[in-house]
């Protein structure tokens, strides 16, 4: 008694893909991008009221428009509803601000027990870590190509 | 002679299942068994600081609630074997501290509960102990932290990801003939891996060993299909159900409804994050001792085999892109 499906691992690899369930790519494209862009639309929003309400300039207005945002993916992180709304929206729910919040959170809410210092302190970049570093290692090459470009 | 095959075991005096002890997590006790556990808990915090505490209480209650039930003290149970997913084994070990039981502390992943009772049941046949218990647990939170991500962090999973069962089962096993299901027979897995990589393809990395060790065992028992009234894997969750009953097939070995996976069983499909079912430590427990068992006692079923499956993965392997090998050990229970 054996089964061809086990002769290597080869084989064995098709067939887990035969019984990959498909994933729903257009579907979750399409939801992804209603749900990124209804994100970014409310932080227009949010900023054009600061722009109209509060006399701020519009660029002036970017920084409390941020804050506003990253307060409010908090909150729902903390209520524990980002991580249902995320797991629906895929890739919408991962737009700048609301997302890199969410790491920072959801972090700092599982660490908290642990502690300020080891638990929370050190934990809490555990998962946004990677796009700080990759994100200032981008900038520096970006910024030396430019300078490269301009002045040579 | 216990040994009839390389794998297993025959026992000359079968363990004797006294009492079970079951504690469900929410989502567990909402699912479609919910009715046949103990305890159900609404709140999977437990009343403790961190999902990891909880653990540790989810399994004492357990191991309190079949000690209980079999009417025995701690101080009547001459060994406690099991184990769960934490590091160091901290929810087995921590969940005993209030009792003064001889303890060993077990690791097969989300197989430790087979491994736990084929033991178990070794040392009732050689007679090293009169009174053995056996249990494992797992918890949601716990596990997303040392496996996965935060909690509250916002990922879409695969439509292949696991569902890490909350809860704990403990059984109370006695040499005593004087009870109406036993164990008589337990086969010892082999580690496979056939490549396997994804850490959330779990399923397709453990149905492999169950495989093996549902052939092995027929092999070696002398049993067939027929004798069995039930044939239960682990956790392999529907995609790995479906995978180890096309290889069944596939050796001539036809499989019907006899062949049910514990990870399909505990919840309802339409339940939220379920995935392609449930997994962990407490998956086989819970099930097992919730769900079939009763089964036996009410005489609807005489043979029981439960194929706990576990992949042998940690952070670090995956980490360092290492596939994940999987372990499946086996006990068959019957009635008398």
């Amino acid at each position: 008694m054996s089964t061809r499906h086990l002769s290597d691992q080869k084989t064995y690899q098709d067939f887990v893909k035969g019984h990959r369930p498909p994933r729903l790519v257009f579907l979750h494209s399409v939801r992804a991008f209603l749900v990124g862009g209804s994100i970014c639309l409310l932080g227009q929003g949010v900023q054009s009221l600061f722009v109209r309400y509060a006399n701020f300039s519009i660029k002036d207005a970017g920084n409390p428009t941020v804050a506003v945002m990253i307060i409010l993916s908090v909150i729902f992180t903390s209520l524990g509803v980002y991580d249902k709304f995320a797991n629906w929206a895929g890739a919408g729910s991962a737009v700048p601000v609301t997302g890199f919040a969410n790491t920072m959170a959801s972090a700092a809410l599982e660490y908290k027990r642990d502690g300020w210092i080891g638990g929370v302190g050190s934990n809490m970049f555990k998962l946004a870590g990677p796009v700080v570093v990759y994100g200032v290692v981008a900038a520096f090459f970006v910024a030396l190509i430019r300078y490269l470009i301009l002045h040579l | 002679m216990p040994r009839i095959g390389r794998h297993t075991w025959k026992f000359e005096h079968p363990a004797y299942v006294v009492s079970t002890g079951t504690v469900a997590g929410s989502t567990e006790s909402q699912g479609p068994l919910g009715g046949t556990f103990d305890v159900r808990i609404q709140d999977d915090y437990y009343g403790q600081s961190s999902w990891e505490r909880a653990e540790q209480k989810l399994f004492e209650h357990a191991v309190k609630i079949a000690m209980d039930k079999g009417h025995c003290s701690d101080a009547a149970v001459d060994l406690c074997i099991g184990g769960d997913l934490n590091a160091q084994l901290t929810g087995f070990f921590f969940g005993l501290r209030p009792f003064h039981i001889p303890s060993l502390g077990v690791y097969s992943a989300c197989a430790t509960i087979t491994e736990a009772l084929a033991i178990a049941a070794m040392a009732l046949d050689s007679g090293f102990a009169e009174t053995v218990l056996a249990g494992s647990s797992s918890h949601n939170g716990s596990a997303e932290r040392q496996f996965r991500f935060p909690t509250e962090y916002g990922v879409q999973k695969p439509p292949s990801a696991q569902r890490t069962v909350t809860g704990a089962g403990a059984i109370l096993l006695s040499r005593k003939p004087t009870q109406a299901i036993r164990i008589t027979h337990a086969t010892i897995g082999e580690v496979v891996d056939m490549g396997v990589k994804s850490p959330w393809e779990m399923g397709a990395a453990m149905a492999p060993a169950a495989f093996h060790t549902i052939e092995n065992h027929l092999t070696e028992s002398g049993f067939t299909l027929s004798d069995f009234d039930c044939i239960a894997t682990g956790d392999l969750g529907k995609i790995g159900h479906a995978m180890v009953r096309e290889m069944l097939d596939d050796a001539a070995i036809p499989t019907d409804s006899r062949l049910t996976d514990c990870g399909v069983l505990i919840y309802d499909f339409n339940q939220p994050e379920v995935f392609s079912g449930g997994s962990g430590g407490a998956c086989c427990s819970l099930v097992t001792f919730g769900h079939l068992l009763n089964q036996l006692a009410s005489g609807l079923w005489t043979r029981l085999l439960v194929c706990a499956t576990g992949a042998l993965l940690s952070t670090v392997t995956v980490g360092q892109s290492e596939s994940i090998p999987g372990i499946c050990h086996a006990v068959v229970f019957e009635r008398v």
